[in-house]
């Protein structure tokens, strides 16, 4: 038996995992219009490489990868491009975003589908295929799994030993993972061999929460199945458990650092329908095209779907049958979900769960009170950080001093906001302070950079100056070298003034240029008619008669 | 009486030299509170301040001649933060010199003649282009001077405001509308 270990703080919020689990996941049907999102991933979004009109087969790449932190993007099924715009997506802040819409022809029709011997593919290849796959973490965070398989940066010899599966999934009303562990468990253990051999660990942990017994069952058949020394830990239910540095915390005993990441202390953690999808990607040769996701909430059949990405949720939630009263519609869990402004948004590849809401579900909260600095956020906090404090620094905007409390650690759970006896929506508070902060250095680099790209523009025009001065120079010189050669003007007059040579130069000057315009003939002076001639002649009078009246009467004014 | 002022000069002369030495090793070059301001500029260079660039403006600053709210791309903010660096008093921006919404300059390449006039007005060098060839902005570098607006011969560039996307988009100051309350659930029977 493993001996567990314990993190600071946690809630217990109501669970509300059962009525999702009542039924086994079901396939939804196949939409009439699929909009896929081409920012579906934590990084750059992914660049179109299909034309509206274009006819694509399912799992055929639309979007490629444009940076190193990215991922690919796939039509779903088989059918149409009718459009690449901007339309509404599933972001917090409402705004649209680019997607390609897919109408499908309902066939259904893969594109050539490459299953692959994982074993037989050196570890730069298999992370390709994993970025080419779409691969991101599913567990809400769409990382690119492919850069979390890198070697590491700063100690690239240094190996992760530990990997750990995610199966917490500590989040009340999601049981997109408990199902997909129920139903899917040995493709998962396969996976997660497949990610620790890339990765080379020694040991393999998976956790999950111990109110999922049924998904620890399957999963612990799966892995004696299988032979492969893994181990499948029942972790104790507390909210955030399934917050990687928490459970890392839970299975290992050891804490990630302030401002470091899990590698660095040789950990690594993956969901598990991230390994799931990776294990897909590789063994079937199948992109990321669909996902589970739970339907619950304020709904009349609560189930899982297995959901093509691009659906509209307006789809996934008539399958649930929302109950009359349903007001509103929540993406992600209660705790650390957004409410979904409109519901004719696609389901990108974080999309976990669909809650619908009504009054009594979720009440809305009470107006927030002062606070009283009571410390129940710190009591509460997972991050072992001091929500008062912080909170106290962002509602001030002093973000200096925010930032010097560990600011960054937090991982937006929303344990303070639960506890807080005055209502305080604190996260709220954080994630504008985060996102302040990270616009400001944002803004200082451009200006860092415009800097830098003013000064060198300065001293390039300096140079050029310099470097024309320096050429001028350098012909004059050559000028003067050249200069003995000629019979020299100077030298034949000896007492020849500055001045008087200055002159001469002006006088040698005219005269080159009254012969060169003597030799240049007047061109059209041949084969002219007897009109033109006569044109030629009158305004030749004129001229005359102008050079005449100017030299006699126009007499520059003396006074 | 000869020793003690043998004593205070020796002294005397020991510390002069201390210091004589201390001023040439650890000269600073140039003038380190105009690098703090000119640290504190936003950098556009656009010369709104009246001075040619950010650096000048910094050090004119410094030497007392100009005021700290002549800079309208810094905002008020980069007012607050030079007031509280030089120890001065807030002071708002005058007439005419409010800050504007952040924009980057395009140059409509159906009527860019490639005259280069823009080229050489802009000081981040953030324009692409050659002699009767067409230019085009480099939008990431761009800091909105509008120097390159002025010089075009035929107005071709115009200044376009970088609207709220999802990749600039920032979370909000938590802000809560407060709902009205019908008078007749709010009155209480005195009891």
């Amino acid at each position: 038996m493993r001996t567990l270990f314990k993190f600071h703080g946690g809630v217990h919020p109501p669970g509300n995992k059962a009525q999702s689990t009542q039924q086994p996941t079901a396939v939804a049907p196949i939409p009439a219009k699929l909009v896929i999102p081409f920012r579906q991933h934590a990084g750059e979004a992914a660049k179109p490489v299909v034309q509206v009109g274009d006819h694509v087969l399912k799992g055929q790449l639309i979007g490629e990868p444009a940076g190193f932190i990215s991922s690919a993007i796939h039509a779903p099924t088989s059918g149409t491009i009718t459009a690449i715009d901007i339309q509404p997506v599933a972001h917090p802040s409402g705004l649209p975003d680019l997607c390609a819409t897919l109408i499908p022809d309902g066939r259904d029709e893969w594109v050539e589908r490459k299953p692959t011997d994982y074993r037989t593919l050196p570890a730069d290849e298999l992370r390709h295929l994993l970025r080419m796959s779409g691969i991101v973490g599913l567990g809400g965070a769409v990382f690119p799994s492919d850069v979390k398989l890198r070697p590491l940066r700063d100690h690239p010899n240094k190996d992760i030993g530990t990997l750990i599966l995610n199966g917490a999934e500590c989040e009340p009303w999601i049981t997109c993972d408990d199902m997909l562990m129920r139903e899917r468990a040995a493709e998962i253990v396969q996976g997660a061999e497949m990610l620790r051999s890339m990765l080379g660990s020694r040991e393999v942990l998976i956790g999950i929460e111990d109110n999922k017994p049924e998904a620890i069952a399957a999963m612990r058949l799966a892995v004696a199945d299988s032979g492969l020394p893994f181990e499948v830990v029942a972790v104790p239910t507390i909210y955030p458990g399934g917050s990687a540095k928490q459970l890392i915390r839970v299975l290992t005993g050891l804490e990630v650092p302030s401002g470091k990441l899990p590698t660095d202390i040789g950990v690594q953690c993956f969901n598990v329908a991230t390994v799931y999808s990776a294990w897909r990607a590789v063994a079937h040769g199948e992109p990321l095209i669909s996902r589970v996701v739970t339907v619950t909430g304020n709904v009349a059949r609560p189930r899982n779907y297995e959901a093509l990405i691009g659906t509209p949720l307006t789809d996934l939630i008539a399958l649930g049958e929302p109950l009359p009263d349903t007001d509103g519609y929540i993406m992600g869990g209660p705790m650390m979900g957004t409410p979904l402004p409109s519901t004719s948004v696609p389901l990108v590849k974080a999309g976990n769960c669909i809650i619908a809401g009504s009054k009594k579900l979720f009440p809305p909260p009470p107006p927030a009170l002062p606070c009283i600095r009571c410390t129940r956020c710190a009591q509460a906090c997972p991050a072992d950080l001091q929500p008062m404090d912080l909170y106290w620094f962002s509602q001030s905007k002093n973000f200096g001093q925010a930032q010097a409390f560990s600011l960054f650690d937090c991982i937006e759970c929303g344990a303070c906001s639960y506890v807080c006896p005055s209502h305080i929506p604190l996260v709220q508070y954080f994630r504008f302070s985060k996102s302040e902060i990270r616009m400001r250095e944002q803004e200082k680099q451009a200006a860092d950079r415009a800097r830098e790209r003013h000064e060198y523009r300065e001293f390039r025009i300096e140079r050029e100056k310099q470097e024309k001065a320096e050429r001028l120079a350098a012909k004059e010189k050559a000028a003067a070298a050249a200069k003995p050669v000629e019979p020299p003007v100077v030298a034949t007059n000896p007492d020849a003034a500055p001045e008087n040579t200055a002159q001469m130069k002006i006088q040698a000057a005219i005269e080159h240029a009254k012969e060169q315009a003597a030799a240049i003939k007047p061109k059209n002076t041949e084969n002219l008619s007897a009109e033109q001639l006569a044109e030629i002649a009158e305004i030749e009078a004129r001229r005359a008669r102008i050079r005449e009246t100017a030299k006699s009467d126009v007499e520059p004014p003396k006074e | 009486m000869l020793e003690a002022l043998l004593v205070m000069s020796l002294i005397a002369l020991a510390l002069g030299a201390v210091l004589g030495y201390s001023a040439i090793k650890f000269r600073v070059e140039g003038n380190p509170l105009a690098d703090k301001v000119d640290a504190l500029l936003p950098q556009t260079q656009c010369g709104q301040c009246g001075y040619p660039g950010c650096r000048p403006y910094a050090d004119a600053i410094v030497s007392g001649e100009a005021d700290i709210n002549l800079c309208p791309p810094g905002g008020e903010e980069g007012i607050q933060k030079l007031a509280d660096l030089l120890g001065v008093e807030f002071k708002p921006f005058g007439a005419g010199a409010e800050p504007k919404p952040k924009a980057v300059a395009f140059i409509d390449e159906n009527t860019c003649i490639g005259c280069t006039l823009c080229l050489q007005a802009c000081p981040v060098d953030a324009i692409m282009g050659a002699a009767k060839q067409m230019h085009t902005i480099i939008a990431s570098e761009c800091t909105g001077c509008e120097l390159c607006v002025a010089p075009c011969p035929v107005d071709c560039i115009s200044m376009v405001t970088i609207s709220e996307n999802v990749e600039n988009w920032k979370w909000k100051y938590p802000v809560y509308a407060l709902k009205s309350v019908p008078p007749e659930t709010t009155s209480r029977t005195p009891v």
